[in-house]
């Protein structure tokens, strides 16, 4: 009997007017991808020494261009349309009217923010990279455009809740499914990241870059900023560790170690992700040592969701390995599935955040962060976090949710390129962050175009290094191609089928504390620990505000 | 909840190993002085070549071997442009910005700051080997960023 539910249950399929809204968010995030692989290959071989760019294009746009595209677009799209598939797929198949309505309205009020702020890159009004720190001045509509595409996602995660309230109320007294806790958790988190960002946007640039407010209170603007900066990798990473937990088991026929404790690892991630942003201002003035050390332990507390991770999902692999005929101390590591793409790319992507997690630890030191700050180190740390960890498991992911939303298949044939496009990927990502950090740790400073300073002995040194990055770089964006390929391939032209969308089970009925689902308690728990740790420096950031700063073109 | 035997453990350990690294760390900042740099001067970012001591950006000794350096950052160049002290000299930075945010560090050493506009930043160090010191602007600021540079010569 047992059996047969669980046959049941795997065989969801998103149905075709929650399919199409998902696939619209997968296509744009990989049109975007495209775009910032190209700009990110460029800057790779400009830095390397191999190329120089034509006149007509600054180094600084396609920077800005990499950033906003890869960090913000492709990011926040794929979230959304990965979300929103797995709560249809959790909700019978299905989501609500409203759900939809919103979906759409948000993909649209998306798609214009993009559009308008990627004119205006493309215009080079707006090289002011994806943290646009005042007072580096864009046209209005690159700030107007980037609201939009936060207003947007919000919109979207209305129609999440939308259809997480409807499911609550047809199944009175039950707990959520994983996927939809996880996914209301990542909004939740995205809701409260993106507000002081709003703030910054729409109270700070937007009046002051018409020319409606004579100057900008700088370090406000990039409190603000950072307030949402950090919240922003973990949007970027809750939604990677739901592939883990929750798809991942399945696919490698396991089961889920611990529904509870995953819920538990989502409250730690929502609630100290957020009040941390001093971390990335620990070289600034006009912030005092001792916010600084509140925000740095808080942001250490995140060792605990990550060790909690790390071992659920050994648990989970050493048990399958195990009840696959796996024996002695590392026999079981020999049954996993090694060769099936669905597995092996969230799982590369699980040991590239090893070192990441522990680069971070460094980052966010009050005193290890004066060698790295702002070195070439730290493009090296978020190119393993988000750019290995993540996005090797949004490929995963991508590799089996295309083909289960456009009703094709991942083909054998698919799937060992897809393998190879994973190998490059790391192969690359691993030979370029290695010379990042070892870079960083020479003093190279991130965002720079090439340059030797004047024949510095010194810069030359690191020219050679530089080469060996752009050299990854260029395998990435070999890797970015075989990608675009088989997506299209699978979206399009793979035998028609049905791909399964897998949703991972606990092993049995296990218990979780009902006080997990209770979102009023985690939210004042956050609202507290915000208020700790921001009320004050903000306070005084506005009532001893620094002289204001006027608008500055200075590309 | 249910918590397996082994899971209790590895989150024991992770837990004690963060909270003496916390420990470690704020030792090293309030008992040992090791503190980022956190100046709170502010200075009107507009006026700065009014305002003294930026208004002659310069070398001032105020010790046998110690130094305060008032500097300007500003798209894309650091005034003075070059700084000369004797070895074993330690130098007190006090920089602040004419226009956008900009970055202050010397590869390979601890001196490494951001320089924001209506504030003034601080760090100090003492310069023991002879020889060139590159300074570089480690915070985009615009067209020529990547020649934003400067050098102290210690001699």
């Amino acid at each position: 009997m047992l059996r047969l539910k669980t046959e049941q249950t795997n065989h969801v399929q998103v149905d075709k007017p929650s399919a199409r809204l998902s696939l619209a968010f997968i296509i744009v995030a990989f049109a975007s991808l495209s775009v910032g692989a190209l700009a990110g290959m460029l800057q790779g071989m400009v830095r390397g020494g191999v190329i120089h760019l034509p006149s007509w294009i600054n180094y600084y746009q396609i920077l800005t261009a990499h950033g906003v595209l890869l960090g913000l677009v492709f990011t926040t799209y794929f979230i959304v349309g990965f979300l929103f598939s797995g709560m249809a797929r959790t909700n019978g198949g299905s989501l609500t009217k409203t759900a939809l309505r919103f979906g759409w309205t948000g993909f649209y009020t998306m798609l214009i923010g993009t559009l308008m702020a990627a004119f205006e890159i493309i215009r080079n009004n707006a090289s002011v990279l994806y943290t646009f720190y005042a007072p580096l001045k864009a046209e209005p509509a690159f700030y107007i455009g980037s609201a939009l595409l936060v207003v947007g996602s919000w919109l979207a995660g209305y129609g999440m809740i939308a259809n997480y309230v409807a499911w609550k109320k047809n199944h009175k007294g039950q707990r959520s499914p994983l996927f939809a806790y996880m996914a209301i958790a990542t909004v939740a988190l995205w809701q409260v990241a993106t507000t002081p960002l709003a703030i910054e946007v729409l109270f700070q640039l937007i009046p002051w870059s018409m020319g409606w407010v004579p100057t900008v209170n700088v370090i406000l603007s990039r409190t603000l900023f950072w307030f949402f900066g950090h919240p922003l990798v973990y949007f970027w990473l809750m939604p990677a560790y739901i592939g883990w937990y929750v798809c991942v088991p399945r696919i490698i026929g396991g089961k889920i170690f611990s529904d509870a404790l995953s819920r538990v690892a989502f409250v730690l991630l929502l609630l100290f992700s957020i009040p941390v942003g001093f971390h990335h201002q620990l070289m600034e003035p006009g912030i005092s040592p001792a916010w600084k050390m509140i925000h740095v332990a808080l942001t250490l507390i995140v060792v605990l969701p990550s060790l909690m991770t790390a071992f659920s999902m050994f648990a989970t692999f050493e048990t399958t390995g195990r009840a696959k005929g796996g024996r002695g101390l590392y026999g079981w590591f020999k049954h996993l599935p090694w060769t099936d793409v669905r597995f092996f790319a969230p799982f590369i992507g699980m040991l590239f955040f090893i070192p990441a997690g522990t680069g971070g630890i460094i980052n966010a030191s009050n005193q290890l962060n004066a060698v790295v700050h702002n070195t070439i180190w730290v493009t090296g740390h978020f190119h393993i976090t988000v750019g290995a960890a993540v996005a090797l498991t949004f490929y995963g992911i991508a590799y089996w949710l295309v083909p289960h939303l456009t009703g094709r298949t991942l083909t054998k044939k698919a799937n060992r390129v897809a393998m190879v496009q994973i190998v490059f990927w790391s192969v690359g990502m691993f030979i370029m962050s290695t010379a990042m950090h070892y870079l960083g740790l020479q003093g190279v400073p991130r965002r720079t175009d090439y340059t030797d300073y004047m024949n510095n002995a010194e810069a030359l040194s690191w020219i050679p290094w530089q080469r060996v990055m752009g050299f990854g770089g260029g395998l990435l964006f070999v890797s970015a191609v075989l990608l675009i390929g088989v997506l299209i391939y699978l979206g399009k032209f793979a035998p028609k089928g049905n791909e399964e969308y897998p949703i991972g089970e606990t092993d049995g009925e296990q218990y979780t504390p009902a006080i997990l689902e209770r979102w009023p308690v985690w939210l004042s728990v956050l609202a507290v620990l915000i208020i700790l740790a921001y009320a004050m420096p903000i306070m005084e950031q506005i009532q001893h505000a620094p002289p204001g700063s006027p608008p500055l073109r200075t590309w | 909840m249910h918590l397996h035997r082994y899971e209790k453990i590895w989150l024991w350990l992770g837990g004690a190993g963060l909270a003496i690294f916390i420990t470690l760390l704020a030792i090293n900042a309030f008992a040992m002085g090791m503190q980022p740099p956190s100046d709170m001067q502010m200075i009107d970012p507009q006026k700065v070549d009014q305002t003294p001591p930026f208004d002659k950006p310069g070398l001032k000794q105020i010790g046998e071997k110690e130094y305060d350096a008032y500097m300007t950052a500003f798209a894309f160049s650091y005034a003075p442009s070059v700084i000369e002290v004797p070895v074993g000299s330690k130098i007190n930075f006090h920089v602040t910005s004419k226009d956008v945010v900009h970055g202050f560090e010397i590869p390979k050493t601890n001196i490494n700051f951001m320089v924001v506009p209506g504030h003034v930043n601080s760090a100090s160090m003492t310069f023991d080997k002879p020889g060139e010191y590159l300074i570089l602007c480690n915070e985009y600021c615009g067209a020529g960023h990547h020649v934003m540079a400067t050098k102290i010569i210690v001699k």
